[in-house]
């Protein structure tokens, strides 16, 4: 009894402080300047709350935020909310992905004050992948909302404390908005007027699609600094660690919106460690990355290679020696369950 | 039809000046139509709106129509019916993530939009419709300032 009321008292949320709109650590590391790095977790095929907390784990100590994807590649998983509550009991620091993809504006809003009583801060709002890539092909697609349509509306129950109807909240979920951008697939040059449109909308922070081009990042990224778009909006950007060539090539082939020059994987091909290669890229495109002017972070995505995330960041240097809040206190705990 | 609606955004500097022109007139015989017939003649007015802009844009007759904001490109042709795109996973030839036979609208919408002159109205928000003006005409309820 008494350890499970230790535990829920970790992830009390904080009090607001001037400026900000949530109660979390991930708006406060940005807000205060720091180069902020976030991953995410592949929610588990299992009704087990452990396999939630042995792959948080993993990047403890590294990471400031933890999104929790929502059946991505329209496969179904763990729900993105449930996740999320899993992780804020321990005290961790969620971003709950919400795709329109499979509820309508209904559902979405109940999901966005039952994550905000559950203690979730951060929400990332996502279009979402069509149902005819995953594993229920068959499945209706909603698509009720889109995702700059599901920033206003979680703007507007946030800020004008209501639902879309007009009928109003008895209390406001305070959640710190975000969204994706991908600028690396056509129309190139409108993606810049996309994000425009989404910082428009409510986007406060943005976790890009995966960049291995980092000359199609630096011409987007001086656009959006020369329009001012940075000022009121941090950029997160996407890294990926890939396993191989091969995989790589995959990756390309096979998952929408992944673009990856031949460069990279040439030089992969040519390694006589692959993965470790891999590794090595990616620690390069951090360091890079970060050297752009208007980049506030970075987002790992490491679908399988999770175990090796804390190795890139340490290796990249990103967070120059600044240790991200971690629930130690639970450490053993949960070692104990598990 | 695919190709017309290719074309017309692709002409959409064009359709956009002969809507400027017309669509005083439409709207003016509609509020007169209105007036007279009330609700009698409904059908028939949406059986052409549909014929015409089906032929053009491959409409899909939403309810609330968008064109003049998405560079003649219509959005409910995406099979996201995404209404502020694109997504980000149209592919590197700007074809469709979900149907690669087809360019992706939201390609084709910006572009348009580049060839209007009101063409920066696709940088405003657009908010999700009503569904239950699925099959209504866009044109009456702009008449009627529904
Ligand atoms: S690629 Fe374009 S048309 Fe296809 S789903 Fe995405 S936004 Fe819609």
């Amino acid at each position: 009894m008494n350890k499970n009321k230790n535990i829920a008292n970790l992830g009390d949320p904080l009090p607001v402080l001037p400026g900000h709109v949530s109660q979390g650590r991930f708006e406060r590391v940005l807000r205060a300047g720091h180069f902020a790095v976030t991953t995410e977790i592949a929610p588990p095929d299992s009704s087990d709350p452990n396999e939630v907390l042995i792959r948080a784990q993993l990047f403890d100590g590294y990471v400031d935020a933890i999104n929790a994807t929502d059946g991505s590649g329209a496969n179904c998983h763990m729900s993105s909310l449930a996740v999320c509550a899993i992780l804020t009991r321990f005290g961790y620091s969620p971003i709950i992905q919400m795709s329109c993809r499979d509820r309508n504006r209904i559902a979405i809003q109940g999901d966005v004050l039952g994550a905000a009583a559950l203690g979730v801060c951060n929400v990332l709002s996502l279009t979402g992948d069509d149902v005819s890539v995953g594993d229920h092909p068959s499945a209706k697609p909603v698509f009720d909302l889109d995702s700059v349509s599901l920033l206003n509306t979680i703007k507007i129950m946030r800020d004008e404390s209501r639902f879309l109807s007009g009928r109003p909240l008895d209390c406001s979920p305070n959640l710190f908005l975000g969204s994706t951008i991908n600028p690396f697939v056509p129309p190139v040059q409108n993606r810049v007027d996309q994000l425009a449109k989404k910082i428009k909308a409510g986007a406060q922070y943005i976790q890009s699609q995966y960049c291995f081009d980092l000359d199609l990042l630096k011409s987007f990224m001086k656009r959006a600094v020369d329009e001012g778009l940075t000022k009121n909006c941090f950029m997160l950007i996407g890294v990926g660690i890939l396993a191989s060539a091969r995989s790589a090539r995959w990756l390309r082939d096979n998952v929408p919106g992944v673009h990856i020059p031949d460069a990279v994987i040439n030089r992969l091909e040519g390694a006589k460690d692959q993965k470790a290669e891999a590794r090595n890229i990616c620690a390069e495109i951090m360091q890079k990355i970060k050297e752009i002017e208007g980049v506030s972070g970075i987002h790992i995505m490491a679908y399988k290679q999770e175990k090796h995330v804390a190795d890139v960041v340490k290796q990249s240097g990103v967070l120059e020696g600044r240790k991200p809040w971690t629930p130690q206190r639970i450490e053993n705990e949960v070692k104990e369950k598990i | 039809m695919y190709q017309v609606r290719l074309w017309s955004a692709r002409h959409s500097c064009a359709l956009e000046r002969i809507y400027n022109i017309i669509n005083p007139a439409v709207l003016v015989f509609l509020r007169a139509t209105t007036k007279i017939f009330g609700r009698r003649l409904d059908k028939p007015i949406t059986l052409v709106e549909r014929t015409v802009k089906q032929f053009f844009f491959d409409c899909q007759m939403c309810g609330d129509c968008v064109l003049s904001k998405t560079g003649m490109s219509c959005p409910m042709n995406c099979p996201k019916t995404i209404r502020n795109g694109p997504c980000g996973g149209v592919r590197a030839d700007g074809m469709c993530e979900v149907e690669p036979q087809m360019r992706c609208v939201w390609v084709e919408a910006w572009d348009g939009a580049k060839r209007m002159k009101s063409g920066d109205n696709i940088k405003q928000t657009l908010l999700m419709f009503d569904h239950r003006n699925k099959g209504k005409s866009s044109w009456l309820k702009v008449a009627r300032d529904e």
